[in-house]
């Protein structure tokens, strides 16, 4: 399979991502819309590792740190949307607007 | 079968490791001796009875102090050594072991025991649990440090993300405040969008030299020896990515949006430590990245960096101008500071890279101190922190507006404070490069700057009849002593930097191929 089709498969997942990110006002929806960003990084990584064969190792080694991190960074973002959903009960990006400018 | 095994070298992330023993064990001993609020009772504030400020509850800071004080040590010892044999790198190249780090590490140590120190009488008088906090503190140093010394991309991604995750933790540490709340929301979520950006610039560099390591054999810079300059398109392409990353670590503009909130809803003390730590980090980063090993392609580079400095001098100081708020002028301000940084890595000499080690040493050293005040000025909720609320400071606390003055005349870049020596460091660097024009736009923005410093000036000293409310400092002896160094060291460092500056030449030695 030519790489270019796991690269075109990569940016259109992080295409895509960077719409929700932008696009979404649920702060969870956000948070998979970056998980989504994450994971193209990982095809990305994984692509490139199998084009360069033994020598690009360090592709497939990067792609599990990313895995690992994104779950240590879902974990501290969960608990962020918990505490604001605790108060607020809504997590609606649009109306976190206490502090402007 | 013999196992033979293998030898492998700690000296260079030794701090690293001092620090994150040191926060595993107070958590460890936060369990067992930690003076915690039994219940969340309503009225915050009012630190409970015998529970002084250096009464019983002073184990688990002397405990991280002396983290941060092993890792000074630590730091000194890897000095020694590499004034004796060179710079190297370790782990099979992941980590460099040279100047730079070094003296990176004992600021951000030193930028870390100062918020300690503030932290534990923050934390003590609002009645918050503190254990957490020095831990989460002392990951993030630990994370900052790994930053300086990476000498690959994985490493760096790593470092970047143990000190974001901490300190996004850190910024909603006061859960019941409700912009503390919306502070760590928003900085989570930019902060967890740029790095993705920052992830796909590594992958793209990967993707173009085959390795993500920096100095060893086949990696980044013997590939940009070895390769024509035709080629490195896709190499461009993820340097530009990686800028964008690091940028928004730094808080340059266009990637500024989440810095006046996340340092207004911080506590202060949070917000001292990011605007010192994570700004060092960020540029260690940057200056490695961009001055040592993508120097082959500077010419590529430096005009998108080039960019990001002028917009970000002159909106940093502009949007300063208009804010009400304390904490979000200093945002803005910082933000400036940044771009003053940013004309010392155009430059791309040793010059450039000394003076930028040497303005983020001292700015932060001033920052932590201006946070300071505003911390024991604002009131439990830190409620008081709009400039109004500064209105006859100077009455009240003659001593403390003589302090802020001072602090406030270093940012503006004053004459005998360390911040017009750390200006002029880094605009004399970028003047030797032929960035004669950057400069001026520099200069224009510190003139624009200088105004709403001195705004702040003259609400605290002006005899007003009409103060609505006296500002009140609530100050024990730590707040006082961190101030009083600050302070210090803003005077001494801008009458006598030479010391300092010899150091920070001596960091510009890099670990090489």
């Amino acid at each position: 399979m030519p790489i270019t089709y796991l690269l075109i498969l990569s940016s259109m997942l992080f295409s895509i991502g960077v719409y929700g990110v932008l696009a979404r006002q649920n702060a969870v929806l956000i948070l998979l819309s970056i998980e989504l960003m994450l994971n193209a990084v990982n095809i990305n990584l994984v692509a490139f590792s199998a084009m360069f064969g033994a020598e690009g190792v360090a592709g497939q080694v990067f792609a599990l740190f990313i895995i690992a991190v994104a779950a240590a960074e879902v974990g501290v973002g969960l608990a962020i949307v918990i505490l604001i959903f605790r108060n607020r009960s809504n997590v609606d990006v649009d109306e976190m607007s206490l502090m402007k400018w | 079968m013999d196992f033979v095994a293998p030898k492998i070298a700690l000296s260079g992330i030794a701090p690293e490791i001092a620090l994150a023993a040191t926060a595993l064990l107070v958590l460890l001993a936060d369990a067992f001796i930690g003076d915690r609020p039994r219940t969340l009772r309503p009225e915050h504030g009012s630190a409970r009875p015998g529970s002084g400020i250096l009464g019983n509850r002073w184990h688990l800071p002397l405990l991280s102090l002396i983290g941060f004080g092993a890792a000074v040590y630590l730091a000194l010892d890897a000095w020694d050594r590499v004034d004796a044999t060179g710079a190297t790198t370790q782990f099979s190249g992941m980590i460099a072991v040279d100047g730079f780090s070094v003296f990176v590490k004992i600021t951000l140590a030193v930028f870390g025991a100062l918020t300690i120190l503030l932290g534990h009488e923050y934390l003590v008088r609002r009645d918050l649990e503190e254990g957490e906090f020095f831990a989460l503190v002392l990951f993030s140093v630990a994370g900052m440090m790994l930053m300086a010394s990476s000498a690959d991309l994985i490493v760096t991604f790593l470092a970047l993300e143990t000190f974001s995750i901490a300190l996004y933790v850190l910024v909603g540490y006061q859960r019941s405040r409700l912009d503390g709340q919306e502070a760590a929301m928003k900085y989570f979520l930019l902060g967890a969008f740029s790095s993705t950006f920052f992830l796909l610039g590594i992958a793209l560099v990967f993707g173009a030299t085959g390795s993500t390591n920096l100095y060893g054999e086949g990696g980044i810079t013997s590939f940009l020896a070895t390769t024509p300059a035709a080629d490195l398109s896709l190499l461009v392409l993820g340097a530009g990515l990686l800028i964008v990353g690091l940028g928004f670590k730094v808080a340059a503009v266009p990637f500024h949006m989440w810095t006046p909130d996340a340092y207004q809803g911080a506590p202060s003390p949070v917000t001292g430590f990011m605007a010192a730590g994570s700004k060092l980090a960020g540029f260690a980063a940057l200056l490695r990245l961009l001055d040592v090993v993508l120097f082959p392609l500077r010419w590529d580079w430096r005009p998108l960096v080039i960019g990001i400095a002028v917009v970000t001098m002159i909106v940093g100081s502009i949007l300063a101008v208009v804010q009400d708020d304390i904490k979000r002028m200093l945002a803005y301000s910082s933000i400036a500071h940044a771009g003053f940084v940013f004309t010392a890595v155009i430059a791309t000499n040793d010059r450039g890279i000394s003076g930028a080690l040497f303005y983020l040493a001292t700015y932060g050293l001033t920052i932590v101190g201006a946070f300071a005040i505003v911390a024991v000025l604002g009131g439990p909720e830190e409620r008081r922190t709009r400039v109004n609320d500064f209105r006859g400071l100077f009455a009240a606390h003659p001593l403390l507006a003589g302090i802020l003055t001072l602090l406030m005349l270093s940012l503006a870049g004053v004459p005998i404070t360390s911040g017009f020596v750390a200006k002029l460091v880094v605009f004399g660097a970028a003047v030797e490069a032929g960035y004669t024009w950057v400069v001026v736009v520099g200069a224009i923005a510190s003139a624009i700057a200088a105004f709403f410093y001195l705004r702040i000036l003259v609400v605290m000293y002006m005899v007003d009849a009409e103060v609505a409310e006296e500002p009140k400092a609530v100050m024990g002896p730590l707040s006082i002593g961190v101030i009083g160094l600050s302070a210090a060291a803003t005077l001494v460092l801008g009458l006598f930097w030479s010391p300092l500056i010899e150091l920070a030449e001596k960091a510009t030695f890099f670990a090489g191929p």
